[in-house]
């Protein structure tokens, strides 16, 4: 989403992203003019008229689960947002049942929260998991 | 799901739905704090409507009807950007 016009996002899509994108962008590039919606979401820029690099993770009954906000210079990792998104798929699938330490990615080992973990996280889990 | 919208010459405009719109106030404490008011986790996605270029269309897109998915919503400054 931006504050430029369906029409720009036409533009943008047919003459230069489905030349990185085959196909062309397969999701809807959302037009924000005026920038209501990014004003509702904290992230309009009312000094330079522009959206800043926010991004949402919204789970499937409409709850934010996580969210990041960037300066325009600075592009995000969609990696990272990937695996968030795993992440909360776990946890959701399990009922809060397990939850995910620091570091972790898929095939990595999660935690179970409960009175037997207390104080025994270092048993279960090591500063260089916090890394690749 | 989207209803397709026709492409006129006035530019389609969409906005947040379903919470009313806070009217202005004279105090400027009120106007502050409604400004200051960021999105928490854990917390209901405001819900909005907007035009959006999919797939070859001009459609209107409404976040609740995407219920029941996971959603990943992007801002982003500008089309055409270097970013």
């Amino acid at each position: 989403m931006s504050i430029d016009s369906v029409f720009v996002h036409k533009m943008w899509n047919d003459h230069e992203l489905s030349k990185m994108v085959k196909g062309g962008i397969p999701f809807p590039m959302l037009s924000d003019s005026g920038g209501k919606v990014g004003t509702v979401y904290g992230i309009y820029d009312e000094n330079a008229g522009v959206e800043t690099r926010g991004r949402f993770i919204i789970d499937p009954d409409g709850v934010v689960q996580g969210f990041e906000v960037l300066t325009p210079p600075v592009g995000r990792n969609v990696g990272e947002t990937l695996r968030q998104i795993q992440a909360f798929q776990l946890v959701r699938n399990s009922k809060g049942a397990e939850a995910t330490p620091s570091g972790w990615k898929p095939g990595k080992k999660t935690l179970k929260p409960g009175p037997d973990l207390v104080g025994n996280v270092w048993k279960e889990w090591k500063t260089d998991m916090a890394f690749d | 799901m989207a209803e397709e919208i026709k492409a006129g010459c006035a530019r389609p405009t969409g906005g947040p739905v379903g919470e009313p719109v806070q009217e202005k106030t004279e105090n400027k404490e009120n106007i502050i704090k409604e400004v200051s008011q960021m999105i928490k986790v854990g917390q209901k996605a405001p819900d909005f409507t907007a035009p959006a270029y999919f797939k070859g269309k001009f459609v209107n897109i409404k976040l609740s009807d995407y219920l029941g998915k996971w959603v990943v919503l992007c801002f982003y400054p500008g089309d055409f950007t270097f970013v």
